[in-house]
């Protein structure tokens, strides 16, 4: 149970090596223990909430399902990758503007899997929005202004409209 | 610049977007240790033994400690009321000998890790004699039941039986009709996202324990774990990180962080608690289990003559600090006859213990369930006496101001009946009443349901003296410090967790001192850099907390104006604040930027007026003596009934309210949505449920549903503006209207929806299979 494996991963274009983990420890606790990339949260440790979704190869993931030694060799982007410097992206300015996140510990899981399901469907609609993110929780929005965040982003990304303010 | 009113963009948000943030599991020190509980398997018993050699055997485990190892004070939450009222329990910190719940912390076990801590825990061996469990109210008040503290007969904690007026047994006898409502409403968990948590760490250099914790009342915190641990108050520092959410849960005084501070002071090593989700959902704190028995007497033109309630509300195995098991039946007690003008009321409201994780206040306290049950009342007597639900409430709405109830509390004013009206203007201009007969006709289930209500906010100590809490919750204080460059840090008691204080605040003081948000920071959770504060709970932030803070700007202001009029040689009339300076208002001379007068009050205090003192610091307090302020709002539901599944879908929600000025439109819609949404969550999905054993049979996110996107829909929000007249900024309250108006609206809808079949509904959550029941049997 507490074998020790040595493994590297790639996180946000960055590679580590030589990281020393268990066979049990999960994927979400050494990239918030081990790298300090604690911008990934963890709400339920059984794949409901979504707080720590990341993206896997461009798909997003539940952190908490997944142990670190399986990423082994795959693309991981967490919510650190998202800003360009200290210069918030659409999807992130997006939120703000909608009022999209109030304690904001669920939002990071929010933002990866709209990043990693826009890039997939560029064209979605509003229900399609919903629907996807029905997948993760949030107990402070009511989820509405999460959708439409999400919607303007989608619909500036192709051009139909301007940036909100 | 007018600040107050504007949307401003949330200065929290860059952080948080970019995970930045800082919450308490994001807090890794040198040397932590990682802390979890051995917790009671049985819901009732005595434990007969504590064998933690396997624990300590485990790789890892560096300590494990039971209640007799670490000397503990207990958790003792106190009202000041005779015993045949309120029965005061101790909540030991870990359990001695008797355990009351499955989950009960016995044991805290350290280790050097996470995963190790988790072994620990499993190797530890626990012995019980077990006891039957009492777990409801009709085992909890059974005669003869097993007692789940000696001391409280009945299962009985509080007991309170108030107002009977006079005569109300002839008007209930004489009256034209009488209605009488029985609910029942389920058992919850406030459930914010991020868990409870802390880091303790013993600071030799200052001598202090530092505990870091998200918490919503950092006070609070730091007096019990004074008390528990016996160090002064000035030995102890709480600090809190960004808060992922409370709702209430994390406004009272938990066990494990005082338990993790004791071991940190033990060890001599910072020690972290991270409670996982099982452990926040069976064993945290819990609210909202209770039943009404009301009785309503009426005129033959649907005037509410006198209203008799009888609440029971089951608290669980312990009182919450500070404030008790009565929080739930003193709220629900002295609100219940809310928004409408109620002659004459009797009330007996009762806590009783059962082998239940414990409860917690939860946004709305109460509200919900008497706002339901009241909405029920004039729903049920509009069928009887065969009225318009909405026309028999406008009968009954209070509509002049102040008023004060037969309740004794003094309502200020507020816009109950435009805004019912208003709501149901807006669903009959949209058509849901010609879509709702068309959808009879085709033998569908649209039903559409309202609910009007009012939220007390700041609660000052008036309020809270009233319901006689030894600790009396009501001030909070604010203090303002001007820097050298000529930007302000605010320093407020009170502790946001998710509303924005941040940006609310910054915008109160903002416009009191000439400043852009840019120039001011506000600085919240830590008991070192503030005298005093209760921290956010009961919409009380905004309200007390914004006022505290606009009059501290105000004394500053005034000190700028003085030092300002000193320096440009004229008196404090004739100049005034402006974008960051002092100005002649005549428009003469040179204005004096800020920054230059934080020079002379900080490094050429020679330049200072002879009675001056140095620096540019103002502290002020606010406390509410009275009975509060009234925000209120209506809510108007439309749902169709799917015959199938007995699901309940949203094809309309609007809601009309009224808090006053709101300080920041978009913060308080969001507010709103939330608390909808949580409304909706009590209303349609969410109960912990447990076993004949008393074992929690919601453990997971599998087994407690909690809403998502697809079941919460988009919501309409209108404002209406009734300023407070004794708020600095004519702020009322807004956290938790939305939860209180929710659950009545979605019944009521449901309702009307089942109309046909006659089936009425008086629970919640309304499960599926019930509608689909109901269905079924009319079908």
């Amino acid at each position: 149970m507490t074998e020790k494996l040595l493994i590297s991963l790639t996180v946000n274009g960055e590679q580590h090596d030589d990281l020393v983990v268990e066979s049990r420890h999960t994927l979400v606790d050494v990239l918030r223990h081990r790298l300090g990339l604690t911008g990934t949260h963890v709400g339920c440790e059984h794949g409901i909430c979504g707080a720590c979704t990341i993206l896997l190869d461009g798909a997003p993931a539940r952190a908490c399902l997944i142990f670190a030694a399986q990423a082994e060799g795959q693309d991981i982007r967490t919510v650190e990758s998202l800003a360009d410097g200290g210069e918030l992206n659409d999807l992130q300015r997006a939120f703000s503007a909608h009022h999209g996140l109030q304690c904001g510990f669920c939002t990071p899981g929010f933002l990866m899997l709209a990043e990693g399901f826009l890039a997939e469907r560029p064209e979605a609609t509003r229900e399609e929005i919903r629907e996807v993110v029905s997948a993760n929780l949030c107990r402070c929005t009511g989820y509405q202004t999460i959708v439409d965040a999400i919607e303007d982003c989608a619909r500036t990304r192709r051009g139909e409209v301007g940036e909100p303010r | 610049m007018t600040w107050v009113g504007r949307s401003a963009a949330r200065r929290e948000d860059p952080r948080l977007l970019t995970g930045n943030g800082t919450f308490v599991d994001d807090i890794h020190l040198p040397r932590m240790l990682h802390a979890q509980f051995v917790r009671s398997t049985i819901a009732n018993g005595t434990v007969t033994g504590v064998d933690l050699s396997g624990t300590l055997a485990v790789p890892g485990v560096v300590a494990a400690f039971t209640a007799a190892d670490l000397e503990m004070g207990d958790i003792t939450a106190v009202l000041e009321r005779p015993p045949s009222e309120f029965v005061p329990t101790a909540m030991p910190v870990l359990a001695r000998d008797r355990v009351r719940f499955v989950g009960e912390p016995i044991a805290i076990v350290l280790a050097e890790d996470p995963y190790s801590v988790e072994d620990g825990v499993e190797a530890a061996q626990v012995t019980y004699e077990a006891h039957p469990p009492v777990l409801g109210e009709e085992a909890a008040l059974a005669p003869g039941a097993p007692l789940v503290h000696a001391a409280a007969a009945a299962n009985t904690l509080v007991d309170v039986s108030m107002f009977a007026t006079e005569g109300i047994d002839d008007i209930f006898a004489a009256a034209h009709r009488v209605v009488r409502v029985r609910s029942r409403t389920g058992r919850q968990n406030a459930l914010p996202l991020e868990t409870r948590g802390a880091v303790a760490t013993w600071d030799a250099r200052e001598e202090q324990l530092l505990v870091r914790t998200c918490t919503q009342v950092p006070h609070q915190v730091r007096t019990v774990v004074a008390g528990c641990l016996g160090l002064g108050e000035r030995a102890v520092r709480v600090v809190v990180p960004d808060m992922g959410g409370g709702f209430g849960l994390k406004c009272v005084v938990g066990r494990e962080e005082i338990a993790a501070a004791a071991a940190a002071l033990r060890l001599r090593r910072p020690v972290k608690w991270i409670e996982d989700r099982r452990d926040a959902l069976t064993a945290s704190f819990l609210a909202r289990e209770q039943r009404y028995d009301v009785c309503a007497a009426f005129d033959e033109d649907g005037r509410i003559l006198a209203l008799d309630a009888d609440v029971v509300c089951d608290m669980g195995a312990y009182s919450c600090y500070p404030f008790t098991a009565g929080i739930e039946p003193l709220m629900a007690s002295a609100e219940l006859p809310g928004v409408y003008r109620v002659p004459a009321y009797r009330v007996r409201g009762r806590a009783i213990t059962t082998n239940k994780a414990p409860s917690a206040p939860y946004r709305g306290v109460s509200r919900p369930q008497i706002v339901m049950v009241m909405e029920r009342v004039f729903e049920r007597a509009a069928r009887e006496l065969d009225l318009d639900p909405v026309e028999i409430r406008r009968r009954n709405l209070i509509t002049e101001f102040p008023y004060t109830g037969i309740n004794d509390v003094t309502y200020d004013p507020g816009s109950y009946l435009e805004a019912l009206n208003l709501c149901e203007r807006m669903l009959r201009d949209e058509g849901w009443y010609e879509r709702k007969e068309q959808a009879a006709a085709e033998g569908r289930f649209l039903g559409i349901g309202y609910s009007c209500f009012n939220e007390r906010t700041g609660y000052g100590s008036g309020a809270f003296a009233k319901r006689k809490m030894a600790v009396v919750p009501g001030f909070d204080l604010a203090q303002i410090t001007m820097d050298l460059t000529g930007g302000v840090t605010v320093t407020t008691g009170t502790m946001s967790h998710g509303q924005s204080h941040e940006t609310t605040l910054a915008q109160i003081a903002a416009g009191r001192l000439g400043l852009d948000l840019a120039q001011i920071k506000i600085h919240q959770g830590d008991t070192d850099r503030i005298t005093y504060g209760f921290g956010t709970f009961a919409s009380r932030s905004a309200t007390i907390g914004g006022s505290a803070v606009a009059r501290a700007a105000t004394k500053l202001a005034d000190r700028l104006l003085h030092l300002g009029a000193h320096l440009l040689e004229t008196t404090p009339d004739d100049v005034e604040l402006h974008d960051g300076h002092v100005r002649r208002r005549d428009g003469g001379g040179r204005a004096l930027a800020y920054r230059e007068l934080a020079e002379v009050a900080y490094l050429k205090a020679n330049l200072l007026p002879k009675d001056a003192e140095p620096g540019l610091t103002a502290t002020a307090s606010f406390d509410v003596h009275g009975d509060g302020t009234f925000s209120n709002a209506a809510h108007g539901a439309v749902v169709e009934l799917h015959p199938g599944t007995g699901r309940v879908e949203f094809l309309r929600y609007v809601c009309v309210e009224d808090c006053g000025v709101a300080i920041n439109p978009q913060v308080v819609e969001g507010q709103c949505r939330g608390g909808i949404a949580q409304g909706i969550a009590g209303a349609l999905f969410e109960e912990v449920t447990y076993d004949e054993q008393g074992e929690p049979l919601c453990a997971s996110f599998i087994d407690y549903k909690v809403p998502t996107a697809n079941e919460i829909p988009d919501i309409e929000i209108h404002h209406l503006e009734t300023p407070c007249a004794f708020t600095e900024s004519g702020a009322k309250g807004a956290g938790e209207g939305g939860t209180i108006g929710a659950p009545a609206a979605v019944l009521n809808a449901v309702n009307d929806a089942l109309r046909p079949t006659g089936v009425e509904l008086e629970d919640t959550p309304i499960r599926p299979e019930t509608v689909q029941r109901a269905i079924g049997a009319y079908a």
